[in-house]
């Protein structure tokens, strides 16, 4: 039997004049396609002062347009089944959403125009600031998000672009009007860098002839890149302690910045991290904190590298009895890992879960459509997920372990912990 | 649209059923063993041990043991998991097909042969105890589990599936064992295989795995019939917070009443379709900007999030409309807007514009959540579960046949003021100050805020 992705994915990528990029894949596994429209802004393109603008434009850019209302942009797409997702990360803008094969060109038309033309109504701003305003309420509430944002502000501090809080804060969501929204539009979203993905039940002829009519006619200069600098280098181990008595579960987030997404040492810091906090429950951390000692329900390590250089996070939630041992067993764990390193059997173990993976990651339309957007904000080429089961064989464990000695040093750690507990001594 | 292919069905003499269905679209298969033992078959004083004895599940077994669990799907670059609900336990694999083989040595040796090694029993209960806590710093968790437990005041489906704290701080291993000896036969059983497979092969491979199961007598469900609702009820959690949340939960039709799929239909119309996958179709938000509660509520500027659940069960459940209060809402505001909606609703029924566009989400939900070959299998065993596979089969066909009149009959039925279980999250001062009274949904003042 044949089959995609023995073959792989093999999507046709067309650039237009403009500068916009369309990939599209067909798959006719249901009568449905994934569509994912990406710009080149994000949080790291937040005007200075005004920290959450990008995330502020994502609830209210699908609001209205210059030629319809927000309610006839609601029917239309309530009326087919679809939501839009519309989502500001560091250095991407993405609307996307799943439709029927039969909505295909309505849809697209659709999110073209709010791309292009969006009106951002007074009113709607007023709306979504209060949401806004709640959501950030509750995130000062949940210990997770705390110990998390708290990590990120001390490991990219002065402004960092990755250090800032998507969703803004309170003062600077307050002070952010359409006049701020409308400039991050209009010096964000440009033809140059735009990138459409359409992946399902429609052919890419048709895919890229559409996206050229409702794309092909925008004029616009490119973005300026976003600068992300080295964040400053970590001298020395800090732990700070956020309580937070009105809860039952602290959270622990222990972190390092490493690596850019395009270094080539990417394979490797991913196998590595692969066997510390992720293989098969959370790897070894998982195996000691929670197999061994019963301390927690998660534990795991995430390793986020973007154009810049993205941070591992090791995370944890226990019983507030139990956060000094469990931060003493990560130690232990990155300590062991960056003296001893991986083991053979550890590294093809991550090697072959990592390359087997691929068929489920690649099974549903989101999921490639994810996978080739990516691959496209990285510059990996469309024929990466056939070069990535070698990429990843490839790696030594030379390599691998050569990356636990630099970056995982527990005297450089940053600790960072939310929720019912009182620090020793503090 | 198109109903779902019905599946190759089969079963061993031990009466284990088997449900196959070919799905060409990957090179993966995704196994699914699926228990009709779920938190309501949980006595006083043992809540939690389904889901305790799920975790169990996962430490060993006589020919899987401790120490080769680790990696013995990982190795196909498969995943893994499980979970337990009011009404069912399940264990998935779903990994590359040459994997088949490997998923169902997995299941047969847990429905068999787990270990509870004493030591990993207790280990495990401080796992359990920090997921429950886990789940206790989500104010919306804490305010769930309190309307749930006054909603039922008969039916086990009142306590939660995690378990009650002092229930899992006295339960033995035996217990565990117990339970364990008692659900975990073939004849309580369906084992569900979608993907990449030959159903001759698929079906011959679960005879040699599962055909030396020993089937057991399964103990009888013993049914406390919940009692009508005879005025509403009403619920209230203070403590420490931010943020003010509303939950309004009514007594609602089982998957199998004929009120269901018009119920399915109002809320679609209250809150935008979700679909009826438990698995996978929380990953999509519902259409929902044109729906009477979101507009009312949302774009009314009294809530920041609305959403509705009505997830098909074997018994009658709940129909729970869940909202977080926007800063500075006043509570009472809030919760007469909602009423006014839901008691239309109860009142007048739906449009037949709304009817249309209602079927158009759910026809497009169905299709969305069905996009792989774990959701079908999840879907598949699921309904076996809760009622038949059947069910799944015809949701389409249900959907469809659905008229205005039968939406209203349901809605007048379920959104009942006197059917209604209502509960508030009160989020208190920071400074341990009483706001009795107070009753705005923002932080009062002293409210400690973080550096």
């Amino acid at each position: 039997m044949t089959t995609d992705a023995q073959l792989g994915l093999s999507p046709v990528r067309h650039r237009f004049e403009n500068g916009a990029t369309v990939i599209a894949k067909p798959s006719h596994v249901a009568p449905a396609v994934a569509v994912s429209v990406s710009a080149r802004a994000g949080s790291a393109a937040d005007p200075p002062g005004f920290d959450g603008a990008s995330h502020f434009l994502a609830s209210v850019i699908d609001r209205g347009t210059e030629s319809r209302s927000g309610d006839e942009l609601a029917e239309l797409l309530d009326s087919r089944g679809v939501s839009l997702t519309v989502s500001a990360m560091r250095h991407t803008f993405v609307v996307s959403c799943i439709c029927l094969t039969e909505d295909f060109s309505t849809i697209l038309a659709l999110v073209a125009d709010v791309i292009r033309n969006p009106s951002l109504p007074e009113a709607d701003i007023a709306t979504r600031r209060g949401e806004i305003v709640t959501a950030i309420r509750q995130d000062q509430d949940n210990p997770a998000m705390v110990a998390v944002e708290e990590q990120l502000a001390q490991l990219y501090p002065g402004g960092h672009p990755y250090g800032r809080r998507v969703k803004g804060t309170l003062e600077t969501v307050g002070r952010i009007d359409r006049r701020i929204l409308r400039g991050v539009h209009d010096a964000r979203f440009t033809p140059a860098g735009l990138v459409v993905v359409a992946v399902g039940d429609v052919e890419p002829a048709r895919v890229v002839e559409e996206t050229g009519q409702v794309f092909g006619d925008w004029r616009g200069d490119p973005v300026v890149p976003i600068a992300v600098p080295s964040p400053p280098p970590v001298t020395g181990r800090r732990q700070s302690v956020y309580p937070m008595m009105n809860k039952s579960q602290a959270d622990i987030a222990y972190g390092f910045n490493t690596i850019a997404r395009r270094d080539p040492a990417y394979y490797a810091f991913s196998l590595m991290n692969n066997a510390l906090g992720q293989y098969a429950m959370g790897g070894r951390l998982g195996d000691n904190i929670r197999e061994r000692q019963g301390m927690a329900y998660y534990v795991f390590s995430a390793f986020e590298p973007n154009l810049g250089e993205g941070p591992l996070v090791i995370r944890a939630g226990v019983n507030p009895a139990n956060v000094d041992r469990t931060i003493a067993a990560i130690d232990n764990e990155v300590r062991r890992m960056a003296d001893r390193g991986l083991t053979a059997e550890e590294l093809a173990a991550s090697k072959r879960y990592l390359i087997g993976s691929m068929p489920r990651m690649l099974e549903t339309n989101a999921g490639i459509a994810a996978f080739l957007l990516s691959c496209e904000q990285f510059g990996l080429g469309t024929d990466h997920d056939t070069r990535l089961p070698a990429l990843l064989g490839a790696v030594t464990l030379d390599e691998a372990n050569a990356l636990a000695r630099r970056f995982l040093v527990p005297e450089r750690a940053t600790v960072t912990i939310a929720g019912p507990y009182a620090q020793r001594g503090a | 649209m198109s109903d779902a292919p019905a599946p190759r069905t089969a079963f061993l003499e031990n009466g284990l059923k088997i449900l196959v269905q070919e799905v060409h679209t990957a090179p993966l298969a995704s196994v699914w063993c699926w228990y009709k033992v779920g938190s309501r078959d949980e006595m006083p004083g043992r809540t939690g041990v389904s889901h305790w004895v799920e975790h169990m599940n996962f430490k060993g077994t006589t020919n899987i043991p401790r120490e080769k669990v680790k990696g013995i799907i990982e190795e196909f670059g498969g995943s893994w998991n499980g979970y337990t609900w009011i009404d069912q336990t399940t264990y998935l694999e779903t990994a590359t097909r040459d994997a088949l083989d490997r998923m169902l040595f997995i299941e047969a040796e847990r429905m068999s042969n787990g270990l509870y090694d004493p030591a990993e029993c207790e280990s495990e209960q401080t796992v359990i105890i920090s997921e429950l806590q886990g789940g206790e710093n989500d104010p919306e968790q804490l305010l769930e589990i309190e309307v749930n437990a006054a909603a039922f005041k008969a039916h086990p489906y009142g306590h939660p599936t995690i378990g009650w704290l002092g229930d899992l701080q006295r339960m033995t291993r035996d217990d565990l064992y117990g339970h364990y000896r008692r659900y975990y036969v073939p004849n309580n059983a369906t084992l569900v295989i979608v993907g990449d497979v030959d159903p001759d092969e698929a079906i011959a491979r679960v005879r040699h795995h599962f055909g030396a199961a020993v089937p057991g007598i399964v103990p009888v469900r013993t049914l406390s019939a919940e009692p009508a609702q005879l005025g509403e009820r009403r619920v209230a959690v203070r403590k420490e917070g931010t943020t003010a949340y509303l939950k309004v939960a009514y007594h609602a039709p089982a998957a199998t009443d004929e009120d269901f799929f018009p119920m399915l239909v109002a809320d679609a119309v209250l809150t935008g379709a979700k679909g009826l996958n438990l698995w996978s179709s929380f990953r999509t938000p519902p259409p929902q900007r044109s729906a009477r509660l979101y507009r009312t509520l949302v774009e009314g500027r009294l809530a920041s999030a609305v959403s509705g659940s009505l997830m098909p069960t074997a018994d009658p459940y709940l129909y729970t409309i869940s909202v977080t209060a926007r800063e500075g809402t006043s509570r009472e505001a809030l919760e007469r807007a909602a009423f006014a909606e839901l008691d239309r609703m109860a009142r007048e029924g739906i449009t037949a514009e709304e009817l249309e566009k209602a079927r158009n989400q759910l026809r497009a939900r169905l299709v969305f959540e069905n996009d792989s070959v774990t959701n079908i299998a999840h879907q598949l065993g699921y309904f076996e579960t809760i009622a038949s596979a059947d069910l799944f089969l015809s949701i389409g066909d249900r959907i469809r046949r659905v008229a205005r009149e039968r939406v209203a009959e349901a809605a007048a039925r379920v959104l009942r003021p006197t059917n209604r279980t209502v509960g508030w999250f009160e989020p208190v001062p920071a400074d341990g100050g009483d706001d009795e009274g107070e009753a705005s949904a923002g932080p009062a003042a002293g409210v400690r805020g973080r550096p």
